[in-house]
């Protein structure tokens, strides 16, 4: 058994250590590009969103490298990424792979779901070690997670334009490369060492909050970079989601305490949206009034061409933009891959953020 | 005579003015694109310099648009800037107090909302061309009317007839229908107007406070139709400013000229730059599969940018500079 997932940022880095601290076979697919979307857009039903068209070119290209069993996300609701594991499970029929799935349903009520969907992959490993598999996998996510956060401030303060980059890139190879847990700690004290080499001086900075849907936000091929282009810009960015928060809400129901959790988001979403919509259509809003809250300048949205839940937090934010007077934008992302239109709508919501700021000022 | 120049490089034209030290447009040039950005850059730095008199001094360039950083690199500019911003700040100077700006041009519209003379909104098409430059071009040369007659023609329509304006697949086989059933010419041109306006109200103005002042500018903007069009719809009166077909490239002038105010010496690289040997040519990068088109630029033989390349691992890094 050779087990692939999806790739959605570096989520493969916290699945690859959990899936072969138990012993498992793992194929990570080659990095999501061009390739990827071609094959994944060339079987996919053209009106699907994005994401499936790279889920899909993910399994063709790992079949390549000898994958045999797909581990995949599951869900209920209105968002249509609950079925897409069923739906490339039978393109991929069609199309002659032998794929064997294993979709892991988020629990409903109990953790104990997710453990015995855990167990068709792990075998007759014991439950202590399943256990401690599941923790190496999320405390590098954590991992990751805060190295991203702290790129996310040293892009726009790096002096020489690309060291961030170049550091967050070799840091997370540290932590990818921590092959048991009690590599781990060590890993991280030379990630961060990394990451404290990059030359920075203390320069005001925009600050913006990116929301919306996951998978988008997550996955830098989908989204075009932002992250990175809003850094070049001058921008210090945060996101709504990060993926240690997302396993311990959906699949951890919340056990890890003291990080933020989308709780948070539907309480603050509560004047907007009080119901849920499907996806994280809740979380835009709720995300929105969080970072309005804490001062950011503005708030962008990304979300994939015809993603139903965050069209409907899309008809909501301009109210909210307008009692809170906060700047917001919509990007939309689809297969396209010219980013001239997206460089432009960076730069002209950044100038008006900028505006806005100096305005502030003159009048304190 | 002392000025500034303003280029704007966009898809369907690239446009050109020079500004007056006082900040007034005093001459523009319109040409089209043609899918050849350069030329069309140095036949129109060729153009403009024949409008003005021989001894004229340029304090400081700006360019924006699509092709602005191309256009940027082979005129040496001082501002490069994104059109939004740069047709903001020429609504707002033409138009002191201007609230909305209505902005259709060949490939794209955009709306931009402002208040006390700052942007605080604005949106761009995204995903759809109904309601552009280059859909009207079509549908008049499909009609085998002028371009520059569509309008006048539109307002004698009495009676619009009711036409799909959400996608321009719809709208052209709605049009062929009412076409072939006998509508009049006008009714059928009218009808259109009005099917962009919806479509551009509620796909680009969506959720957003259009209030008066308004104004509408952009290529489009020379069809009164589309004029007309707007007023019955937002119930209000749309001006059109002066020079409303060049206020990109008046807009970087002007970013240009405040630019150059503070002190700075122009890289304006002379109108010679017109007849300077500048080649584009192009590679693909085979560092990953991404297998990234990277696009060089060349002058004289030598390197002067690259871009394309989504990892940074060609281009030349002066981003930041350029935005702030």
């Amino acid at each position: 058994m050779k087990v692939t997932f999806p790739h959605m940022g570096h989520l493969w880095i916290c699945l690859k250590a959990m899936l072969e601290y138990l012993g498992v076979d793992t194929v990570v697919p080659p990095p999501s590009t061009r390739r990827t979307l071609d094959l994944g857009s060339k079987h996919a039903p053209e009106f699907a969103c994005m994401p499936l068209k790279l889920n899909l070119g993910n399994f063709m290209e790992a079949s390549e490298m000898g994958a045999d069993t797909i581990l995949m996300a599951g869900g209920c609701g209105p968002c249509r990424f609950g079925y897409y594991a069923q739906v490339e499970y039978e393109i991929l029929k069609d199309l002659g792979y032998n794929y064997r799935l294993v979709v892991m349903e988020p629990p409903e009520k109990r953790i104990s779901e997710l453990l015995s969907r855990i167990r068709q992959i792990t075998g007759n490993r014991s439950w202590l070690e399943v256990i401690r598999g599941i923790k190496f996998g999320y405390r590098k996510a954590r991992a990751v997670d805060e190295l991203e956060m702290s790129a996310m401030r040293l892009r726009p303060r790096e002096i020489i334009p690309g060291q961030t980059d170049a550091a967050l890139s070799a840091a997370l190879d540290e932590i990818a490369g921590a092959g048991r847990p009690e590599d781990l700690p060590e890993a991280v004290e030379r990630a961060e060492e990394i990451m404290r080499g990059v030359a920075w001086e203390n320069r005001p900075a925009i600050r913006v909050g990116l929301v919306g849907e996951i998978y988008t936000l997550l996955e830098p091929f989908a989204n075009l970079d932002i992250e990175r282009k809003l850094g070049r810009l001058g921008v210090e960015a945060d996101r709504s989601i990060y993926l240690s928060e997302w396993v311990n809400d959906h699949l951890f129901m919340g056990l890890v305490r003291g990080i933020r959790s989308s709780r948070l988001y539907k309480k603050s979403a509560a004047p907007y949206l009080r119901h849920f919509v499907g996806g994280h259509g809740q979380e835009t809003l709720g995300g929105a009034v969080y970072y309005k809250n804490l001062g950011y300048d503005g708030v962008i949205q990304v979300l994939p061409f015809t993603c139903m839940p965050e069209i409907v937090a899309q008809s909501i934010l301009p109210g909210f933009s307008r009692e809170t007077g906060t700047p917001v934008m919509t990007l939309i992302v689809d297969e396209q891959s010219g980013d001239a239109g997206l460089v432009t709508r960076l730069e002209a919501f950044v100038d008006l953020l900028a505006e806005k700021r100096r305005g502030k000022e003159r009048l304190a | 005579m002392i000025g500034f120049l303003g280029l704007d490089v966009g898809s369907v034209s690239t446009n050109l003015v020079f500004l007056s030290e006082k900040g007034r447009v005093l001459e523009s040039v319109y040409l089209r694109t043609n899918g050849r950005p350069i030329q069309a850059v140095q036949r129109g730095l060729r153009q403009i310099q024949g409008l003005l008199p021989p001894k004229t001094v340029i304090r400081g360039v700006g360019a924006t648009g699509s092709g602005r950083n191309l256009a940027g690199i082979i005129a040496g500019a001082d501002v490069i800037k994104n059109e939004i911003t740069s047709h903001a700040v020429a609504a707002n100077r033409m138009v002191p107090g201007v609230r909305t700006v209505l902005e259709i041009g060949g490939q794209d519209s955009k709306i931009i909302i402002l208040r006390d003379g700052v942007v605080v909104d604005f949106a761009m098409n995204t995903v759809c061309a109904a309601g552009t430059g280059s859909f009207l071009d079509q549908q008049a040369a499909r009609l085998n009317i002028e371009i520059e007659n569509f309008g006048e023609l539109a307002l004698k329509s009495r009676a619009p007839v009711r036409i799909a304006g959400r996608c321009a697949v719809f709208a052209e086989s709605d049009m062929i229908h009412k076409q072939q059933m006998g509508y009049d010419l006008p009714d059928i041109l009218a009808g259109l107007c009005e099917a962009l306006v919806r479509n551009y109200l509620s796909n680009v103005g969506k959720g957003k406070d259009i209030s008066a002042p308004v104004v509408f500018q952009g290529g489009v903007a020379a069809n009164r139709g589309m004029k007309a069009a707007f007023e019955r719809a937002l119930q209000t009166e749309v001006i059109i400013p002066p020079h409303f077909d060049v206020m990109g490239a008046a807009g970087a002038a002007m970013l240009a000229r405040d630019f150059v105010s503070r002190g700075a010496p122009t890289r304006f690289k002379g109108f010679g730059a017109a007849e300077a040997g500048f080649e584009a040519g192009s590679f693909e990068c085979g560092g990953c599969p991404n297998l990234c088109e990277v696009v060089e630029i060349r002058e004289e033989g030598s390197v002067i940018a690259r871009w394309g390349d989504r990892c940074g691992r060609w281009s030349v890094r002066a981003a930041r500079e350029n935005i702030s």
